[in-house]
């Protein structure tokens, strides 16, 4: 028996198909909107008033008289709203300069991300700003109060107090540092020797480098659950391997991994070092296939070792993507919440916790959200001036931007 | 035939080193696959033992009644099987979410790749200030937004949820792309009278499939296995994707974990065959993002 009938996928298809006709609807409208307002831009600043002046009528005319009013239904004010439109557009059109711009297509190819990202990236992020300086919790949901003193007492807390339950902020901030250094110092050198070995011509290059992608192309969820079933004190593999008359007779033994603090976080290092290896492969790889053999014959002959390549040739051409691809994977495995989450849950007594997944548990299983917004706020400030100095110090992006 | 001339086309190398090198590959090569086989191994494990220290590959007593469990429910107990249904959701989600991402990343990308504007240095920055928030800290106030809204528990809200976090990422990659492509193209175009937009949509867009493939397989597999954001959206167990389906079965008591190990596979491998396909386009796609031409 299957619970999916072909009523359910009927319904639900159709929910989407309505959904993706109302996105096309009012992305065309606004590209529309967009281009002729940047395509022929008012001749002067007095023509710039008047339309703006004209804009704020025509809003306020709309809201009071035909959105407000009951009597209409939606179809006759989405009707009256396009007109209204049209006459504004109209009248922008006819005051615009007779030369046209270039910034009409720009800014409305532009339209839709910036629109996107205003709704869904800028306005969650002010409105974390705003509750960081509330006193929201689950028991005062409804009833919470904004305040500068809440946003003191919060951010105050996020430093003093405990993250979650048991860890302060900065054990867990110690930790988060060591754990990206030791991902990424791993899955560069492990990405870098990969990359160099599989770099030449050889048999079976195709079959290596796809199963070394395995990794990255097992869903990160699927592997995070099977990783964690793997650290199983009696069934997982890592135990079952330690416990096998070979490893006992060297003096190995089954460890705790997921109950001792120390092993709980090397088995995330483990988890986590094993899944990031290939996308660092593979930019290694493709940055080393771009390099023109010419260097190394050129050094050849002047009688380089491999050891001089590697330093003199390989790693300043590769530079350019290095640097992005490190700084990604940093903020990536900084990131990491899905494989601490998934694989710990930051236990034993959040001893393993990084900083995302103190902050996810102190929202979404501890319901402290105000303390959450500010614990988050403060998060990014220190990524952000991670990122900036990095930036800064190696001089990398630059050529990407400009 | 010697041995190591087998295993390479190398010249130059030694042929103890070519040998060498294979045995490493090997080695590396087991230890990537091997996690994702241990799952298969379990999932053809028979219900009464889905856990045991056991280390072979394939179980003397292999069975598929796991499979079976996952996709058509129990016989015994009567329960329906909700595996198809997690999918469809997952599937009407994530195909959504991936087209709307790459369509605003590959309209967005061409215009800071081809125009100078007012708040284009600015805006590459910002973008890349976003991949700096850090996880979970958005999803609070989201979750307020779709509460809002009433979102929860719709493909909508899940949707919305997902759409724009890839955007910023996806623009970097393909602004990159764009960049490496001569712009001498489009003013031949130009010339014989077709429009920027035209020239867009019939010179750029077939040069850039490569990296628009990336951009739609980053936001895909990026929703596709989601699990945090999903589970503090949908709380209808009829609404589950699969990431939240399969969990509750390794939540579950002990037994449930061969079916989890099943359902893992059968979702695992057609995502995995895609991403496989399409993992000769990544290097180009990805490192031109990174180096400018």
């Amino acid at each position: 028996m299957i619970s999916l009938t072909p009523q359910i996928m009927s319904t639900s298809f159709a929910t989407v198909l309505r959904f993706i006709a109302g996105i096309v609807v009012a992305w065309l409208l606004l590209e529309a909107v967009v281009y002729v307002l940047f395509h022929r831009p008012p001749k002067n600043l007095l023509m710039r008033l008047v339309v703006l002046a004209l804009a704020v009528a025509l809003i306020f005319l709309f809201g009071r008289y035909v959105w407000a009013n009951k009597s209409l239904d939606m179809l006759k004010k989405a009707a009256i709203g396009l007109a209204l439109l049209l006459v504004y557009l109209g009248a922008y059109w006819s005051v615009g300069s007779p030369r046209a711009s270039h910034l009409g297509i720009a800014y409305s190819l532009l339209a839709p991300a910036v629109i996107g990202i205003a709704a869904l990236i800028i306005y969650p992020f002010v409105f974390n700003v705003y509750l960081a300086f509330t006193n929201m919790s689950m028991t005062t949901i409804r009833t919470y109060t904004f305040s500068l003193a809440n946003g003191i007492n919060n951010f105050r807390s996020v430093f003093t107090g405990v993250v979650a339950h048991d860890a302060t902020f900065w054990q867990v901030l110690l930790r988060t540092i060591l754990w990206t250094a030791i991902n990424i110092v791993f899955h560069v050198s492990g990405g870098m020797f990969l990359a160099l070995l599989l770099n030449r011509p050889m048999r079976f290059k195709g079959i290596y480098r796809t199963l070394l992608i395995f990794p990255w192309a097992i869903p990160q969820t699927i592997a995070c659950m099977a990783l964690r079933a793997e650290f199983n004190q009696n069934y997982g593999f890592f135990n079952s391997l330690l416990s096998t008359p070979l490893a006992t007779r060297i003096g190995l033994h089954p460890l705790n991994w997921l109950t001792d603090p120390l092993w709980a976080f090397v088995a995330l290092c483990i988890s986590n070092i094993w899944l990031g290896i290939p996308f660092m492969m593979v930019i290694i790889l493709g940055g080393l296939q771009s390099i023109s053999k010419e260097f190394y014959e050129a050094s050849e002959i002047d009688g380089a070792s491999s050891t001089y390549q590697f330093r003199h040739i390989t790693l300043p051409l590769l530079r350019p993507v290095l640097t992005p691809s490190i700084i990604l994977g940093t903020v990536w495995t900084f990131n990491a919440l899905n494989v601490v989450y998934l694989i710990t849950g930051g236990n034993p007594q959040e001893k393993t916790d990084i900083l995302v997944s103190s902050l996810y548990r102190a929202a979404f299983d501890f319901y402290r959200y105000g303390f959450a917004a500010a614990f988050g706020l403060v998060i990014f400030f220190f990524l952000f001036l991670f990122t900036l100095v990095y930036i800064r110090v190696t001089g990398g992006l630059k050529a990407a931007y400009e | 035939m010697n041995l190591s001339r087998f295993f390479s086309k190398t010249r130059g190398d030694s042929p103890f080193k070519r040998v060498l090198i294979h045995l490493v590959l090997i080695i590396a090569c087991v230890i990537a696959v091997y996690p994702v086989l241990r799952v298969a191994t379990i999932s053809i494990r028979p219900g009464d033992r889905p856990l045991s220290s056991d280390l072979s590959i394939i179980p003397k007593d292999a069975t598929l009644k796991n499979y079976q469990l996952v996709l058509f429910g129990d016989p015994v107990t009567k329960r329906a099987s909700d595996f198809a249904l997690w999918l469809w959701n997952s599937l009407l989600i994530t195909v959504t979410t991936a087209t709307i991402g790459v369509i605003l990343a590959s309209t967005a990308a061409y215009a800071f790749s081809r125009f100078k504007f007012p708040g284009r240095g600015a805006g590459l920055v910002f973008l890349l200030t976003t991949q700096m928030i850090p996880a979970g800290m958005l999803l609070l106030p989201l979750y307020r937004m779709l509460t809002n809204l009433k979102l929860l528990d719709t493909y909508l809200g899940l949707v919305i949820a997902y759409s724009v976090s890839s955007v910023p990422f996806s623009i970097w990659i393909l602004k990159g792309y764009y960049d490496t492509i001569p712009i001498d193209l489009e003013e031949a175009a130009r010339i014989d009278g077709t429009s920027q937009l035209g020239a867009f949509y019939r010179i750029i867009i077939p040069l850039s499939t490569p990296s628009l493939a990336i951009a739609f397989l980053f936001n895909f597999m990026s929703s596709w296995s989601e699990y945090l954001v999903a589970r503090v959206v949908l709380q209808k167990a009829t609404m589950y994707t699969w990431p939240l389906g399969v969990r509750t079965f390794s939540n579950q008591f002990v037994t449930a974990y061969g079916r989890f190990a099943a359902a893992s596979i059968l979702v695992a491998v057609p995502a995995m065959i895609l991403f496989l396909y399409s993992s000769k386009w990544l290097v180009s796609g990805l490192t031109l993002g990174g180096v400018k031409g």
